[in-house]
């Protein structure tokens, strides 16, 4: 895999990880923003989501889900683009701005200020859910036939 | 010929101010907030969403306390915004192998990899009026244990491996759209679907039901059902890759169902497929249930008639809002049309009065 390709992927998984985060925990993890122009201003829009029938055959539409997206330009040129979940504006704006920082020297600070938290936050919610899940997994057994 | 009437116009602005002074209620008793209604009323949230047809909590739970607690109103208003939504673009499919599993259960494999999972259920409770919940007090934590990274594949795989299931091919074409196009008959599966996944969960209900009692019998068991979370992944084309926009609860519901073969078939177990947004179990078995019923034809089975494998009674009369809005639209102002039909009824009236008293005089 190529430099370029693994620096594709990091940066479509923090994105992903700035569109899950709560936005309320973002904005007190990154109060204030950078002076930035907006190349697109935020806006708030819905996005088709589609499932499989069977869960592995043809796309059919089950519904749409609001989404808010923003590109913007830092100072030093830096370009950052969010697309993210529900109608915040600052929310989007905050992300795009991390998309940005994210591909200069401040990349490091941002990481572990901002992105390893949200991370955390993440993997706390995700391994809740699953050990309440663990605890109501049935265990079954077999009542003794009487055999004689 | 039109009349058109003015009028009424300060009272119905008085009808709105205490339509919001009654939406309030007492003000003695501490008003609702959304959160309130988000985090505790969920299960109507989910309703909202599923129905309204676009996935925001807050919304939902916003629209819910706007409609003083009635769904379908509800619905109405969340119908209605997001027509005011710019479109940004499609997902990729949702991949719910993949789901984080809230609830997991087959009712025909006991031991499918991966286990059965209850979830949050309210099967297996007394339906008692629990009063402890009159009194505010603590909620109970939930147990907790190691989580298994076992993984839970989709339980008809299994079936699938065995070539004892239908199979299902992964196409890539662009399914039809009803929120962008009118809905227009003959429906493949993929506009059925979405129809029925926005559809109204009692209409459904009863229809599936219906199949069950043998009108349209399939002979369906749940396969598995499962609740959880996915990710929703969408290509952003300004950027020339795909990023997860977000994740989304999901409802699932797959059914297993008797097939005796056909012409060009052999005997196999076919599928019925539920999808919903939120957690909607009902809503998901009875959307399984009717898309099988609604599969007939291209499975060469009988039509027997039964309103379940009608597929325009049943896409044309899903709908709530829909339905709603033709249903609700007669209470209001008729007054010319009626003033016509009165003026029938009297005319009709004289003249069978009028053969009366010629047959007596004769």
């Amino acid at each position: 895999m190529s430099s370029n390709d693994m620096n594709t992927r990091d940066r479509q998984t923090r994105m992903g990880l700035l569109a899950r985060a709560r936005p309320a925990r973002l904005a007190a993890l990154m109060p204030a923003l950078p002076r930035h122009d907006w190349l697109r201003a935020p806006e708030t829009g819905a996005v088709m989501v589609r499932g499989r029938i069977g869960a592995t055959g043809g796309a059919f539409n089950l519904a749409e889900m609001s989404v808010t997206r923003c590109a913007l330009k830092l100072d030093g040129g830096a370009v950052g683009h969010a697309y993210v979940q529900g109608r915040d504006k600052d929310h989007a704006a905050r992300a795009a701005v991390i998309d940005a920082l994210m591909q200069g020297p401040a990349a490091a600070r941002i990481e572990a200020d901002i992105l390893a938290p949200l991370r955390a936050d993440e993997e706390n919610r995700r391994h809740a859910r699953a050990e309440k899940a663990a605890a109501t997994k049935v265990e079954f057994f077999t009542m003794v036939r009487g055999e004689d | 010929m039109y009349v058109a009437t003015k009028g009424g116009e300060r009272a119905i602005d008085a009808a709105h101010q205490w339509l919001a002074e009654e939406r309030r209620g007492s003000p003695s008793v501490p008003e609702l907030s959304i959160a309130q209604i988000r985090e505790q009323m969920t299960l109507a949230v989910n309703r909202v969403m599923a129905e309204g047809s676009l996935y925001d909590p807050d919304l939902a739970a916003l629209a819910i306390k706007q409609a003083r607690g009635d769904l379908i109103e509800a619905i109405f208003l969340i119908r209605a915004y997001r027509t005011t939504l710019p479109r940004f673009g499609a997902s990729a499919p949702v991949e719910t192998g993949g789901m984080a599993i809230t609830r997991r259960i087959s009712a025909t494999f006991k031991d499918a990899p991966g286990g059965q999972v209850l979830g949050p259920t309210f099967d297996y409770t007394h339906r008692l009026l629990d009063f402890k919940l009159m009194a505010e007090g603590a909620a109970q934590e939930a147990a907790r244990k190691p989580a298994d990274p076992e993984p839970a594949p989709h339980i008809l795989s299994l079936l699938d491996r065995d070539g004892l299931m239908e199979p299902l091919a992964a196409t890539d074409d662009t399914p039809r759209d009803l929120t962008r196009e009118p809905l227009e008959l003959p429906a493949d599966r993929p506009l059925r679907l979405q129809a029925l996944a926005r559809g109204d969960e009692g209409f459904l209900l009863s229809l599936a039901y219906s199949t069950q009692r043998g009108y349209g019998r399939t002979h369906a068991f749940v396969g598995e059902l499962r609740i959880g979370t996915c990710a929703v992944e969408m290509e952003i084309p300004e950027l020339g890759f795909a990023v997860e926009i977000g994740e989304i609860e999901l409802t699932e519901c797959e059914t297993v169902n008797q097939f005796t073969g056909s012409k060009t078939e052999p005997p196999q177990f076919t599928r019925g497929y539920g999808l919903v947004m939120g957690q909607s179990e009902r809503k998901a078995i009875s959307m399984s249930l009717v898309d099988r019923a609604l599969r007939w034809e291209e499975l060469g089975e009988e039509n027997t008639g039964a309103p379940a494998q009608d597929t325009e009674f049943v896409l044309y009369h899903a709908d709530n809002i829909q339905a709603t809005g033709f249903l609700e639209h007669i209470k209001l102002p008729h007054y010319v049309d009626f003033q016509s039909e009165l003026e029938l009824i009297r005319k009709l009236r004289r003249e069978a009065a009028g053969v009366q008293m010629r047959e007596a005089a004769e």
